[in-house]
């Protein structure tokens, strides 16, 4: 076996022009696919890194219809959704993964939310628990957070993020001033910002929307006065935090489960449902990972086209080595030797076309990472299957080459000029 | 007995015609023999030695080889039996270009499965043998055509045969060279080698101590050297 990789070698490198522009099919297909496997998991990473780089590693439970969230401004209050209460989040702080665990309340607003003429167009409102801004990692960037005497009574105070501050207030300081939530006065009273900057590097329209969801602005107030505003007894939302990003699926689906099992509602598509970004990510990542995957067949075509090349050269070299074949066969090789020697050179010249297949694709990603700032990723399994592929390709276009040589009359083949 | 053929008949197809090759011919050669088949070309000497070599089986006829009946073997087998017992020296000499003269005649060990430094020590003892102990690592186009032939024979003689099969071992050379493998084939003959040699040359066939003649698929006569010097 191994006399028959250094005979090979040899055969290889008495030929180099014409090895080389037999692997050139092998080189350029595993280079496209070396190339298409690093970006993709570049973009993967990125996802996965921009998730990560939200830093609140946060899961968000609430009460889905089918597919879509449960519409309280169409469907009212459901019936038989009873509202959580300490007992049932105490049980989900108590789940292993569960850093922490708030309840809040909130609607998207359309032009509800003023200040004298100014208006929020969309963005959102939340009516959440005291613990909220710690749990969702806010800072209060300036004024004050909700204290105990906000809820016990019922003052009509407000807390808002940079965007509806910059939206409601152009050019002024918020601080004290009076907004109208559904014609209510509220105070503003402090000014809040996410505590790690996240900055998601945006490629495209779908990254855009991505990260940019519940966009808008976003205006705090009390649970307490929630009523005021929209009535008792809304379906509440959890949000709860965990330690490691991997976590956040498990602890999203067992909080599910903690609060369906309160539910006892007519309609059973009407459900709570955990949105966790790293289901999201994974949902974005395998619809890249399809798209991509049609480039890959596309890339695998070349080494088809590469194999067949490797076939004919293979043919052209048994004629050329009739004479050996023969003499080789006459002295007292069996078929088996001889299948086995071109065999092996068949898949030296395709593993060697995959190797440097290899090192062409990294080459090729480090400078389409170079070009359009995305990030690549070299995978070494992809990396090592590569080279084993080319190699199966060998075996499976160097098969009837082989044969043919294995099969040849020794006496015609020792005549043979 | 080495050599034992009996009434064999070989015929090829051409076409629809059925060409007869070799007619009801019978030899027999005894161990340590130098025997030469002489006849000019088209008398079907190529196609005796096809099967003596174990390369070609005929369409009737009974062939021992060293007692056991070749022509029952299968295919593999008779590879096995072309590997071990039968050496081929051919008139182009058939050496692999880019392969050294160890390398050449160590090829047929390595197919009898005899591991890398003995393979080297038995080729190069069987260059020496021939001569060429002093060229082992050359290629050959290094070599001129008299030490390709002897390479060639080294190669023949590597898996110590039971017979060295020389298919005009002399026709590619020069006169000179082609005297130094007939002093050479002597050698090995008086060391107890049985040799049959497949030649067109008289000349060439007197060095053998036996001489078959075969014309037109026939032998026609058989007769010692001495009888051929008369």
């Amino acid at each position: 076996m191994l006399e028959n990789i250094r005979l090979s070698f040899q055969g290889i490198w008495s030929h180099k022009m014409r090895s080389f522009l037999t692997m050139l099919g092998i080189i350029i297909g595993i280079a496209a696919i070396i190339a298409i496997v690093s970006t993709i998991k570049g973009t993967n990473e990125q996802i996965k890194q921009n998730l990560i780089g939200a830093g609140d590693n946060s899961v968000t439970v609430q009460l889905h219809q089918g597919e879509g969230a449960y519409e309280m401004d169409y469907n009212g209050i459901p019936d038989g959704v009873p509202v959580i209460t300490n007992d049932v989040l105490e049980q989900i702080r108590e789940i292993d993964v569960v850093k922490e665990a708030t309840l809040f309340v909130s609607r998207n607003t359309y032009n509800t939310i003023y200040h004298q003429s100014v208006g929020m167009s969309g963005g959102s409102l939340y009516g959440v628990d005291r613990e909220y801004f710690d749990v969702c990692n806010y800072l209060i960037r300036s004024g004050r957070g909700f204290d105990e005497k906000d809820y016990s009574q019922f003052r009509k105070v407000a807390i808002l993020d940079k965007e509806s501050a910059e939206t409601l207030f152009p050019g002024e300081d918020p601080m004290g001033k009076t907004i109208e939530i559904k014609q209510e006065p509220f105070v503003v009273i402090g000014i809040v910002e996410k505590s790690s900057k996240f900055e998601p590097v945006i490629n495209s329209m779908e990254d855009y929307q991505m990260y940019n969801q519940g966009g808008g602005g976003k205006v705090y107030v009390p649970s307490a006065v929630w009523p005021a505003l929209y009535g008792y007894d809304e379906p509440q939302k959890l949000v709860l935090t965990v330690n490691k990003t991997e976590d956040m699926t498990a602890a999203g689906k067992q909080s599910e489960e903690i609060l369906n099992s309160y539910l006892s509602v007519s309609d059973d598509t009407i459900q709570y449902k955990a949105i966790d970004l790293l289901k999201q990510a994974k949902d974005i990542q395998d619809l890249s990972q399809s798209t991509n995957s049609m480039l890959i067949w596309i890339a695998g075509i070349s080494l088809l086209v590469g194999g067949i090349g490797v076939m004919n050269i293979m043919l052209v070299s048994v004629t050329e080595r009739t004479q050996e074949i023969g003499l080789k066969k006459a002295i007292g090789a069996r078929k088996s030797k001889v299948l086995g020697q071109f065999l092996t050179e068949a898949a030296v010249l395709t593993s060697l076309g995959g190797l440097i297949g290899v090192i062409v694709g990294i080459i090729l990603a480090e400078v389409i990472s170079k070009l359009t700032g995305t990030l690549v990723a070299i995978s070494v399994p992809a990396a090592v299957g590569a080279v084993v592929f080319s190699m199966i390709i060998g075996i499976v276009f160097g098969l009837l080459p082989s044969y043919k040589a294995a099969n040849l009359n020794p006496i015609e083949a020792l005549r043979h000029e | 007995m080495i050599l034992d053929l009996q009434h064999i008949y070989k015929d090829y197809q051409q076409e629809k015609l059925v060409v007869p090759v070799l007619k009801d011919v019978s030899l027999q050669v005894e161990e340590g023999e130098y025997v030469a088949i002489m006849g000019p070309s088209g008398s079907g000497k190529t196609t005796l030695m096809n099967i003596i070599g174990c390369l070609d089986r005929p369409t009737s006829g009974t062939f021992e080889l060293a007692g056991e009946n070749i022509l029952k073997y299968k295919d593999k087998d008779m590879s096995n039996v072309r590997l071990k017992s039968i050496g081929f020296v051919f008139q182009s000499f058939h050496l692999l270009p880019r392969q050294s003269a160890l390398d050449n005649v160590a090829l047929p060990l390595s197919y009898a499965g005899v591991k890398k430094k003995e393979r080297r020590e038995r080729a190069t003892r069987a260059l020496e043998r021939v001569g060429l102990g002093d060229r082992v690592s050359f290629k050959p186009t290094q070599l001129s055509g008299g030490q390709k032939q002897r390479v060639a024979i080294a190669r023949a003689m590597v898996n110590n045969p039971k017979i060295l099969l020389a298919d005009e071992p002399t026709g590619a050379l020069d006169q000179k060279s082609g005297k130094q493998i007939m002093e050479l084939f002597e050698t090995l003959n008086e060391e107890g080698v049985t040799i049959v040699m497949i030649t067109h040359d008289r000349a060439i066939a007197s060095h053998a101590k036996r001489v078959v003649n075969i014309i037109d698929g026939e032998i026609t006569e058989e007769g010692a050297k001495e009888v051929q010097d008369e």
